[in-house]
């Protein structure tokens, strides 16, 4: 983690006054203003180019279907005509020609936090034993898990769903009942311990050693060590962490088709997208709004915290 | 209303059972009899993880490894799905979309967002210059997807484009394009849609490093007289070179697992397949389990040595601290 010292940015010393250090020519100067003039023109061209996309969508959604489908959103500076009816027809519930993508929506979030929440804890527990147990065979078993990376979603899928399915059914009763959320719990729990435990480590293994021998000479045993001290003081890592796996697990479309069935009772809302697309390819006033309807999530929780976003990813990207 | 009621009771019930589950264990690990305390505490906190990986992710790769050398209806078959891979042409043309996609996505998904690290590294509005480039990292693939296809979206020649990519080329004269129908070129425009969004993780990445190098290099270099060009040459790249290769390996692990964007842009079909996708086609639609297991074991056996690259690396950086 500590690789990639993002907060150090405020401490540097503005080098932009090169006057009062060294002493470069006039020449120079005016040369190196130019290249950072270019530099910075570039950097604005590509700003803009990696933005209008999403920009041209976000206009688009609040454009009438006739407009939409009639010409490009770059006509709304010439005729204003703006709506919010395309957001109430993909939200509305009603019949079955309708996206009804508030349902999905819930069920968004109905997968994803419990989803969130297991991952973290079953990961904090074993990575806290990672990092202070002692017990034979510690680093062993805690490189395997971290190389459980390396195995593909991919690779998992057809067997588990087999597991569901089969093997924890017995006779009527089905431990994790299809056609519930239950199943993508499991299964994004699964995909994501391997990962969670991984970080987790690196962040509790730097709580330093004497707060827990404390602790133990006192007479705490592990759950008591876990709960009052390791899970408070690792808050912030869990946080990161945390909105991290939010996240991945909103923005997943491959295990919500393999376990949800698709229905409007437990499919997420990527799913649901992904179909209208499919079926509905050209209704881009559904389209627009229902996209931008997916990532209003997403989006409130990268402008709204992205301090812990972009130290989550500065962690998770030291891993690979 | 009813329906959110009933989902949200679902969440409660969910969330209680495992409440339950933690609290159990929580309570054996506490009464555990004085010796062997310790023992049974450490398998209390270690199980639940270690039985969900077992059972989730263990069994399953190797039933997925035996799986591969079955055939439709569970017969064994020997090689025959790798046969198949790497003879049929709708196979073979997967696997070359795999490889255009790993190299070119990792190159210039790094290399623009490298340039623009720099080239924003203490500029006025730098944040939020951050910001626009990072965004599409917080949107989801099949988002991205719904964007892009709007981008590419063709209308007759006659008629206004309604797609901002078809309307550049008329801008210049040309005539509309059908940008995902029209093999091969096809590929690079979903390519497109993949360094769009990974360009800001690259980029978000690099700049932290490069914020960390040291100012005194910096400043010597500057003093020595070193142009713009020489100090990023010399002094940048050699400092974040570890940085660097961990944004590739990551952009190319992640690139090889695509499977969103291919999945909900053309489906695989018009030859823009690539194996990640084509495995659940032919797993989960076209009643191949043993050809998608086929394809999910190459897939494993294409990051492996990435990520094994990267935990060496990872490993070494560690000893240096």
């Amino acid at each position: 983690m500590s690789t990639v010292p993002l907060e150090n940015k405020d401490l540097l010393p503005d080098v932009e006054d090169d006057a009062t250090r060294g002493r470069p020519t006039l020449q120079k100067r005016v040369r190196q203003r130019l290249t950072s003039r270019g530099a910075t023109a570039a950097a604005i061209f590509v700003a803009v180019l990696w933005t209008i996309p999403t920009f041209g969508m976000f206009i688009s959604s609040f454009r009438p279907e006739d407009n939409i489908k009639g010409n490009g959103w770059w006509n709304v500076f010439t005729d204003r005509e703006l709506t919010l009816e395309n957001y109430a027809d993909v939200l509305s519930p009603g019949g079955s020609q309708s996206a009804n993508l508030l349902s999905y929506f819930v069920n968004s979030l109905a997968i994803v936090i419990p989803g969130t929440i297991f991952t973290l804890v079953l990961g904090a527990m074993a990575a806290y034993m990672f990092a202070w147990g002692r017990f034979r065979g510690k680093d062993g078993l805690f490189i395997f898990v971290f190389a459980l990376q390396i195995v593909p979603l991919q690779m998992a899928l057809i067997p588990l769903l087999q597991l569901f399915t089969k093997v924890l059914t017995i006779g009527e009763f089905q431990l994790l009942p299809s056609g519930t959320y239950a199943q993508l719990w499991v299964a994004h729990t699964i995909f994501g311990l391997p990962l969670v435990i991984f970080l987790l480590h690196n962040f509790i293994s730097e709580i330093p050693g004497e707060v827990i021998e404390a602790a133990r000479v006192d007479g705490a045993g592990h759950s008591t060590i876990f709960w009052r001290i390791v899970v408070p003081l690792a808050t912030p890592a869990l946080a990161s962490v945390g909105i991290f796996q939010f996240l991945w697990l909103w923005n997943d479309l491959l295990v919500a088709l393999v376990f949800s069935g698709g229905g409007a009772d437990v499919a997420p809302i990527t799913q649901r997208l992904a179909e209208l697309q499919g079926s509905r390819g050209g209704e881009w006033q559904r389209l627009t709004a229902g996209a931008f309807v997916s990532m209003v999530i997403p989006l409130a929780v990268f402008f709204g915290l992205q301090r812990y976003f972009v130290r989550g990813l500065l962690a998770g990207g030291l891993k690979g | 209303m009813e329906e959110i009621a009933d989902k949200g009771l679902q969440v409660v019930v969910g969330l209680a059972v495992f409440a339950a589950i933690i609290g159990l264990i929580m309570l054996v690990v506490d009464r555990a009899p004085k010796t062997g305390r310790e023992k049974v505490q450490i398998a209390g906190f270690l199980a639940p993880a270690l039985i969900l990986l077992a059972v989730g992710l263990v069994f399953p790769a190797l039933q997925t490894s035996y799986l591969s050398l079955t055939g439709r209806n569970g017969e064994f078959v020997g090689l025959d799905n790798f046969v198949w891979m790497f003879t049929q042409p709708e196979a073979l043309v997967t696997l070359r979309n795999t490889v255009i996609w790993v190299v070119i996505v990792p190159l210039l998904a790094s290399s623009i967002g490298l340039a623009y690290a720099v080239f924003i590294d203490r500029a006025r509005g730098e944040k939020v210059l951050k910001s626009l480039v990072f965004m599409p990292m917080a949107i989801s693939f099949v988002g991205a997807g719904v964007i892009w296809r709007f981008m590419y979206a063709y209308k007759g020649p006659e008629q206004d484009q309604i797609g901002l990519m078809n309307q550049v080329l008329v801008w210049f004269g040309q005539e509309p394009k059908q940008f995902l129908l029209d093999a091969p070129e096809n590929t690079f425009f979903l390519i497109a849609v993949m360094i769009w969004i990974q360009t800001g993780f690259a980029m978000v990445v690099l700049s932290a490093a490069i914020k960390g190098i040291p100012t005194e290099i910096v400043e010597a270099a500057r003093l020595d007289g070193a142009s713009a060009w020489q100090q990023f040459r010399n002094v940048t790249i050699p400092t974040i070179r570890g940085s660097l290769i961990v944004v590739v390996t990551t952009i190319t692990i992640g690139t090889l697992k695509v499977f969103d964007i291919v999945r909900t842009m053309t489906a695989g079909q018009y030859e823009t397949s690539v194996v990640a996708n084509e495995m659940y086609t032919q797993a989960f639609r076209a009643g191949e389990p043993g050809r998608g297991a086929a394809l999910a074991l190459v897939l494993f056996l294409m990051v492996m040595p990435v990520v094994v690259y990267n935990a060496r690396l990872l490993r070494k950086q560690k000893e240096i601290r």
